[in-house]
């Protein structure tokens, strides 16, 4: 595992040899190598991206797609596989926070995008990841009367469920738990939502109804099933842990043995 | 927030919760098939005796039976309908492949459930049906001919280094094949977090370790000749 040093006054220049994942969408890809030199260890993964693309620009060729938007880690736009990890090497980051002091003078470095069904290529190294959104849209958010600013105090929330809330919060939806998991399962993104939102005061009148809603989504959204390996854990940028997995399913379980054994109703007489 | 209707085909958890309860009886048979396995150091008398009082509860052996049959499909049908979705939600993965933290055993499940599968048949075959690897021999009970001097045939058995090797490998790979699922149970079903998560992995291995040494110990034994 790579350390950060974030030692700036020891600032060199690499010279790197890049594969970099070309392909338009629909079609067939495949790996395209270049050579970059002078890259200074201060850059940031996306700025040694943005010198390939103004030499490509300036050699005429066409420069390569790739998702960036913040640049501060805390978006969840950018999303390079980098030399087969997600975010790259370093544990915590995303890549737009990697920086090249990373990696060593005349390293050759694989990027590509992320590799899932679900995600498809819409070009080079960018990927649709409307699958989270519909996600999001069947059931990560609480239904409320949207007026003036309610009384803060006025819902309490003990400190270690909103800490556990908040923690499950810090998802991004970059998708690098996808993209990293060997079966392209989404279910640390899902149990990190469904784990924010079940377990505050606000969440509660559509607890059941968000679990079942956002699995069915997420199942029909064509990602795989978690074998509970860990590795979406070991590659998330924001340290999401396996805990909101577990509560998935609980919550999950739960919610089909509620539904399962709910109230048919008032007996109907005289025919239905 | 559309209220989902309960379809019938099961879910990406449902699958996985039916991987974890079918995984727990086999568990729990495992323990109970080695705690039975063990009184053969007991001596022929006892380990015979036990056979003898399994075959005479019949309810017993056939409630188990059927629920062994019932689970073992089930494992079987849900783990290789979520192997193949896995399979195309991957979509080939990443060129260069890099694993972080996942075990071993736990990449491993898919295949060393497939040599386990191929190694119950076998050992219905070998030792529940006596129709491989054994000659045509029988083992009538002296006492009572009517049932196996169970003592006897597995030193029969075992006596032969080929037999007793394919044993011990497939056991090795049961007991990898535990080091991931017996843990992964736990948190399939929503009954671990990261305090517990450590604590049930060395759980889960020392679960394997049980099993392959306690099950191994008997071919081991017969081909050591210190058991005839």
């Amino acid at each position: 595992m790579v350390k950060d040093n974030n030692s700036h006054s020891a600032e060199h220049v690499l010279n790197l040899r890049l594969r970099v994942w070309r392909q338009r969408r629909g079609q067939p890809g495949a790996f395209e190598e270049h050579a970059l030199q002078g890259v200074s260890t201060s850059a940031s993964f996306l700025e040694m991206m943005d010198m390939l693309n103004e030499k490509l620009v300036r050699d005429g060729k066409e420069p390569f797609a790739f998702d960036h938007d913040c640049r501060e880690g805390i978006c969840g736009m950018c999303s390079m596989t980098i030399n087969g990890m997600p975010h790259g090497p370093l544990p915590g980051v995303t890549t737009c926070q990697l920086h090249m002091r990373n990696f060593r003078d005349g390293e050759t470095i694989t990027v590509e995008p992320w590799r899932a069904r679900a995600f498809p290529v819409l070009r080079d190294l960018m990927v649709d990841r409307s699958g989270f959104d519909k996600v999001i849209q069947s059931g990560g958010f609480i239904s409320i009367r949207a007026g003036s600013a309610p009384e803060a105090n006025a819902t309490p929330v003990p400190k270690d469920v909103s800490d556990a809330a908040m923690d499950a919060a810090e998802c991004i939806g970059c998708g690098a738990c996808v993209a990293s998991c060997k079966n392209g399962s989404a279910m640390l993104f899902v149990g990190a939502k469904v784990t924010h939102l079940n377990l505050l005061p606000q969440g509660q009148p559509e607890r059941d109804r968000r679990v079942l809603a956002m699995v069915r989504t997420m199942d029909d959204a064509g990602f795989g099933n978690c074998t509970n390996q860990g590795e979406c854990q070991a590659h998330c940028p924001k340290g999401i842990t396996l805990d909101v997995i577990s509560h998935l399913n609980r919550d999950y379980l739960g919610a089909r043995v509620k539904a399962f054994f709910s109230s048919t109703g008032k007996v109907r007489r005289g025919g239905d | 927030m559309s209220t989902p209707s309960c379809n019938s085909a099961l879910s990406s958890i449902g699958k996985k919760a039916v991987m974890a309860l079918t995984g727990l009886v086999l568990v729990g048979f495992i323990l109970g098939h080695l705690s039975g396995n063990l009184l053969f150091f007991k001596g022929p008398e006892v380990l015979n005796a036990y056979a003898q009082w399994l075959h005479e509860n019949a309810a017993l052996i056939w409630t188990a039976r059927i629920t062994l049959i019932v689970s073992v499909i089930a494992h079987i049908v849900a783990g290789i309908s979520l192997t193949l979705e896995n399979r195309a939600a991957r979509a080939g993965g990443p060129a260069v492949e890099q694993t972080r933290r996942a075990s071993w055993g736990s990449l491993t499940m898919p295949y060393t459930g497939l040599v386990v599968l191929g190694f119950i048949v076998f050992h219905l075959l070998h030792y529940t049906f006596q129709s491989v690897a054994l000659g045509g021999q029988t083992f009538p009970l002296a006492s009572n001919p009517a049932f196996t001097d169970v003592h006897a045939m597995l030193v029969a058995g075992f006596s032969h280094s080929g037999v007793s090797a394919f044993y011990i490998i497939s056991l090795a790979l049961l007991s990898l094949h535990l080091s991931h699922g017996v843990s992964s149970t736990f948190q399939t079903l929503g009954l671990r977090n990261e305090r517990w998560r450590g604590r049930l992995d060395v759980l889960a291995v020392a679960f394997g370790w049980i099993v392959f040494l306690g099950f191994s110990a008997i071919p081991v034994s017969v081909l050591a000749g210190c058991i005839k």
